[in-house]
């Protein structure tokens, strides 16, 4: 703006680099490590640059699996981790989408309590009733599955406030000319809301894949098959205790690879996420 | 707040709410309703009978200097993370409003961290820090410092610490940049006319105007580091050693694990969700307060 801007544009440029190093150093070491034999890594020589062994060990872990802990290839780890978190940001999207819709374009009675009920869940996480919540899951017979992992996270208020706070915006005016064309409930939904939330959509399904896709604790309990684990699960399986035990170049491009999917969608589709993130949490 | 133009009817909106209804009563009311119950009940040590015993599990915990050491763990675990990540935050935003080239791009590559599982960033800093192994513990030992974050709890919640925040820094950076971005420039060109030096502008103008961000950041920071942190403690140091990084959340899975003590576990998780509904009460209170202004 005003002043000497050359100055004070050189520091900027100083302190935001320090910050890009400070935030990628952990994950280039990582990226190294998995480039490399475990000796090298156990003698603490590994240099700060990538080795021989990329190809092998990503091979060897995706397809193959450690040979100690936990023998899943990682790949079917991947796999689980996937339809996770899909079936959370879609089950997510659908539920609310379809609740707001009730809250805000229909009129009856106990419409604020049925509201309220979902409102109060908006920020107790499951870890807080991890053992109640876990038994009911396990009573419906649903420990080792794919919905057991999913339909628990699906409840929660965030998506439903989204969607009633997009759809307050929506003018009544379109509702009323789509009822002078004679539409219905269903097609108002369907040819006019549905369209205008398509960006509330997209913005709130990338929050959410990130949000199954790292899900820990409640994985960690639920699934007790190696065949049924997520590669969050999987990497906490390989790092053993005892130092000489972990196969680090495998967990290391374990921890690559599970960063990897998540990480692409933030930087592929940013102004989807910065949205998302800023309007399900404000 | 209420729409003008709606639909009239009972069927259509109950079967629309349904879904979510049914999925948050099944797996959340119920499930929270039986931690409440649990928590007054005490079961005996082989599992045969179970006493109704009012509030001896709360007496039992508050009795223990674990619970409490627990609660010291927390508020240190917080305060530092709140304090660094926001602060660190803060600077990478100020630095990255400033019109420079290539803006943009520092963003993005300050903003993937996000995207990291807590226990993914948990094992990155493990190994960086892994007393035999890890470059950076190399380091410090060259340095005389007796490092190890598996004998030492200092050592160990330090490490905590850093993964929480380097994990969190992303986030905040996000919201302040948003904050500092809807900052009218032509308030701060007053300034400037004035005669007022950028660090001057910056405490007496931005930093007030920015308090709103500033305060939602610190609600949601306390939230994640109870709870997102689990992945980070559990995967760095397991709540050693000896409890030394053994965070509420932490205890209540550690002491319910195996089913060893589930009315103890459940009755920290009903003070834990008295404090979480605290704070929502509290930013909500807050939030009410913005919005008529």
């Amino acid at each position: 703006m005003v002043e000497d801007r050359r100055l004070g544009d050189a520091i900027a440029y100083v302190i935001l680099s320090i910050g890009v190093l400070i935030v990628a150093f952990p994950v280039w070491l990582t990226f190294v490590a998995s480039s490399w034999d475990n000796p090298t890594i156990i003698n603490g020589q590994l240099p700060l640059y990538p080795g021989p062994y990329l190809f092998d060990n990503y091979y060897r872990i995706l397809f193959v699996g450690t040979s100690g802990s936990t023998r899943e290839p990682v790949a079917s780890m991947m796999l689980n981790s996937f339809v996770m978190a899909l079936a959370i940001a879609l089950g997510k999207i659908v539920i609310s989408v379809l609740s707001a819709y009730a809250v805000v374009y229909y009129r009856f009675p106990f419409r604020m309590t049925a509201f309220w009920i979902i409102f109060v869940t908006l920020m107790l996480p499951v870890e807080v009733r991890i053992f109640p919540t876990f038994k009911v899951v396990s009573d419906l017979n649903m420990l080792d599955t794919y919905q057991g992992l999913a339909v628990p996270l699906i409840a929660s208020a965030t998506g439903t406030l989204l969607f009633r706070q997009f759809f307050m915006t929506i003018p009544d005016e379109l509702l009323e000319a789509s009822r002078i064309d004679g539409a219905g409930p269903f097609r108002f939904f369907k040819d006019t809301v549905i369209p205008l939330s398509i960006t509330t959509i997209a913005a709130l399904f990338v929050i959410q894949f990130i949000y199954g896709w790292n899900q820990y604790l409640w994985p960690l309990l639920i699934t007790t098959k190696d065949s049924m684990q997520t590669i969050v699960i999987g990497i906490r399986k390989m790092i053993v205790t005892s130092d000489a035990l972990t196969e680090w170049p495998l967990a290391m491009a374990t921890a690559m690879l599970a960063m990897l999917p998540p990480v692409f969608v933030v930087i592929v589709m940013q102004r989807l996420f910065v949205k998302g993130l800023v309007e399900t949490e404000k | 707040m209420q729409k003008n133009a709606y639909f009239s009817g009972l069927t259509v909106p109950a079967l629309l709410l349904l879904p979510q209804l049914a999925i948050t009563l099944v797996f959340f009311y119920w499930p929270a309703s039986q931690a409440v119950w649990q928590s007054f009940l005490l079961q005996d040590a082989f599992g045969i009978s179970t006493d109704f015993v009012w509030f001896e599990n709360y007496v039992t915990l508050f009795s223990k200097p674990g619970y409490y050491k627990a609660f010291v763990n927390t508020a240190i675990f917080s305060t530092f993370v709140c304090i660094l990540s926001l602060s660190i935050a803060l600077l990478f935003a100020v630095m990255a409003d400033r019109q420079l080239r290539g803006a943009e791009v520092f963003t993005t590559l300050l903003i993937w961290p996000y995207a990291v599982a807590p226990a993914i960033a948990g094992v990155l800093w493990l190994f960086m820090f892994d007393p035999s192994l890890g470059m950076l513990a190399r380091g410090l030992q060259s340095l005389g410092i007796a490092w190890n974050p598996r004998l030492d709890g200092n050592h160990a919640m330090a490490l905590v610490i850093l993964a929480a925040t380097w994990k969190q820094i992303s986030y905040n950076f996000l919201f302040f940049l948003a904050g500092l971005q809807s900052i009218p420039k032509s308030v701060i060109e007053a300034a400037v006319i004035d005669g007022a030096r950028p660090m001057r502008r910056f405490w007496t103008i931005v930093f007030p105007l920015l308090s709103p961000t500033t305060f939602f950041l610190l609600v949601v920071n306390i939230v994640y580091v109870f709870f997102d942190t689990f992945g980070i403690i559990d995967t760095v140091t397991g709540g050693g050693p000896s409890g030394a990084t053994e965070t509420l959340v932490y205890k209540v899975y550690s002491d319910g694990k195996g089913g060893s003590d589930l009315g103890g576990s459940a009755a920290q998780s009903v003070i834990l969700l008295i404090m979480v509904i605290a704070m929502t009460a509290v930013q909500f209170k807050f939030i009410e307060r913005k919005v008529s202004y």
